[in-house]
């Protein structure tokens, strides 16, 4: 469904992806993970459109996607959960939900969406009304998530879901995200987490430096004593 | 008692005025954080697009009302596309340069402007056909003319009408998030430089029948008339909390009462030594007060914190 061959981000003259090559099938939940700085995020808004690739190509469903306009990703069908959730703060729950359907038309469709979105997080459905900058960490990264699925994405982008959250929440979201992908949504997960991102996926891409240095299923990821000493601190 | 009363009635039309043209100045900084200095000089363009067609239709025969509505659409139509090619030829270009360069163009802009509408209407002051009704009201012991609760009365229903697209259509929606976050508003499908543009558009919209009103609420148009005008509502945006839409029309309001009473008042406080005219200095009082004790404004926020 996605095929990255090739992908180079430059900031200024610094690399931080560096010609890098993965895929991910259609059905699939893929972990791509990394210490800081490995240059996962860089990758994300490279294919999400919000930075221009240095080089490579992207294709998506067999079209060549590294050309277009950042608002036009959406309607291909990929979303992205961004880093730090990049919620609205002074825009209530539902009008954030509702920025996650600005592609999109059928009023009723986007009611039934929100809906499941509420039936996913009722924490969300609770304070409908609150301003998203007033959310507790978790609460925003649900609404992230939710916004996101908002638009009936066919590739959802997924970057740190668990970041800074407390354990029993990260175990919510990662319940969410395993329910959505059971449905039959195609994920790609960047996380430093790399226990929790290798349990939920089928296959796992590792990233250092700019480069990708491993792959695998993720069951073997996560048995390589490679993976298991640099980022499973074992 | 009753001159008190009347600068309150003269404060509200002018802060009315005053608040339409703040909305333009505030909508673009929401979007965009730019001060577009330019937003003046589309009131200008408006009050004299708008004389110029009055004068025209003056003896047309055709009824007053009908006339007045012509030359508002002219107007607008004007400005509206002034205002798009402004952001389109001068800032777009811009986006992505050190803050400093579009500041700077705007003053240029703002310049450019002023210099054509001298070649095309002249240095002279251009009156205001006398074609509207000059009925008078009493109350409270002062008067108030038809044109006066026109203005305030269509400045509030402009107002009201821009706070409802903003705060209840897909298209607001689509406005705040741009201005919360234009990235992410991009990766929920939001074209950003469209909505840029209708920002623009919509403010000198605006711009343009307050145009209108204050040309005819002074009876007068000229070249240079936007520059102060833009210099108050610029001022007003401010002391309400720039980037803020109900900060705005509070700004503006508050401004146009405060030089109202003030013009009317500053004779009996300085013994006589200062008189009406000096009505043009409580607006930079406001602004430096502003900015020393309370640069958010009245109901703004921290300016944003933006990545
Ligand atoms: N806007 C920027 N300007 C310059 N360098 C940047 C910029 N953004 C990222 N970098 C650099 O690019 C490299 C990769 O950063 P990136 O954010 O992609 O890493 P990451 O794998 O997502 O890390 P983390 O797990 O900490 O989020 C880093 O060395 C970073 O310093
Ligand atoms: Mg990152």
């Amino acid at each position: 469904m996605l095929e990255v061959t090739g992908l180079r981000v430059a900031y200024g003259g610094i690399q931080a992806v560096r010609g890098i090559t993965f895929h991910v099938n259609q059905g699939e939940m893929v972990a791509l993970i990394g210490a800081n700085g490995a240059g996962k995020t860089s990758t994300l808004k490279a294919l999400a459109r919000l930075l221009n690739a240095a080089g490579g190509s992207v294709r998506y469903c067999g079209k060549e996607i590294s050309r277009l306009e950042p608002h036009q990703l959406i309607s291909e069908g990929i979303a992205l959960v961004p880093e730090g959730r990049g919620v609205f703060p002074r825009m209530s729950i539902v009008e954030n939900l509702l920025m996650g359907a600005y592609s999109r038309h059928d009023k009723d469709g986007i009611a039934a969406d929100s809906a499941h979105v509420f039936s996913l997080f009722p924490r969300l459905k609770e304070r409908s009304q609150q301003l998203a900058g007033t959310l507790s960490g978790g609460e925003q990264q649900m609404l992230a998530i939710g916004r996101a699925l908002m638009s009936r994405p066919k590739l959802l982008l997924l970057d740190e879901p668990s970041m800074g959250l407390a354990p029993l929440m990260v175990q919510k979201i990662f319940e969410v995200i395993r329910t959505v992908a059971d449905e039959g949504m195609t994920v790609l997960l960047v996380e430093q987490n790399a226990k929790l991102a290798l349990e939920v996926s089928q296959r796992g891409y590792v990233m250092e430096s700019g480069e990708i240095t491993l792959t695998d299923e993720a069951a073997k990821l996560l048995a390589n004593p490679k993976v298991r000493e640099a980022y499973l601190g074992e | 008692m009753d001159i008190f009363i009347q600068q309150i009635i003269n404060g509200l039309v002018l802060g009315s005025i005053y608040a339409l043209v703040a909305l333009g100045y505030t909508m673009v900084y929401g979007i965009m954080g730019l001060i577009n200095f330019a937003h003046g000089e589309v009131v200008m363009i408006g009050a004299m697009v708008a004389l110029m067609v009055i004068k025209l239709l003056v003896n047309s025969g055709l009824p007053v009302f009908i006339i007045i509505l012509i030359a508002l659409a002219a107007a607008v139509a004007v400005c509206m596309a002034v205002g798009y090619s402004i952001e389109r030829i001068a800032y777009r270009p811009l986006r992505r340069a050190p803050k400093l360069a579009p500041l700077i163009t705007a003053i240029g802009v703002s310049i450019i402007l002023q210099n054509l509408a001298m070649l095309v209407w002249g240095r002279n002051y251009h009156a205001f056909p006398p074609i509207l009704p000059t009925s008078e009201h009493d109350i409270f012991g002062a008067t108030i003319t038809s044109l006066q609760v026109a203005i305030v009365l269509i400045a509030a229903l402009m107002m009201t009408g821009l706070i409802i697209l903003i705060h209840r259509t897909r298209l607001g929606r689509a406005m705040r998030a741009t201005s919360e976050n234009p990235p992410i508003a991009q990766l929920m499908g939001v074209n950003i430089n469209q909505i840029i543009s209708f920002t623009f558009v919509i403010g000198s919209a605006l711009a343009a029948v307050a145009g209108l009103m204050v040309s005819a609420n002074y009876s007068i148009a000229h070249y240079y008339m936007g520059f102060m005008l833009g210099l108050k509502a610029f001022t007003a945006a401010v002391l309400g909390g720039i980037g803020n839409i109900a900060g705005a029309v509070l700004g503006g309001i508050l401004l146009g009462l405060i030089e109202s009473l003030g013009a009317g008042y500053i004779g009996d406080l300085t013994g006589g030594f200062l008189g009406s005219h000096y009505q043009d200095i409580f607006a930079f009082f406001v602004l430096i007060g502003v900015l020393i004790f309370r640069p958010s404004g009245l109901i703004g926020e921290k300016v944003s914190e933006r990545a």
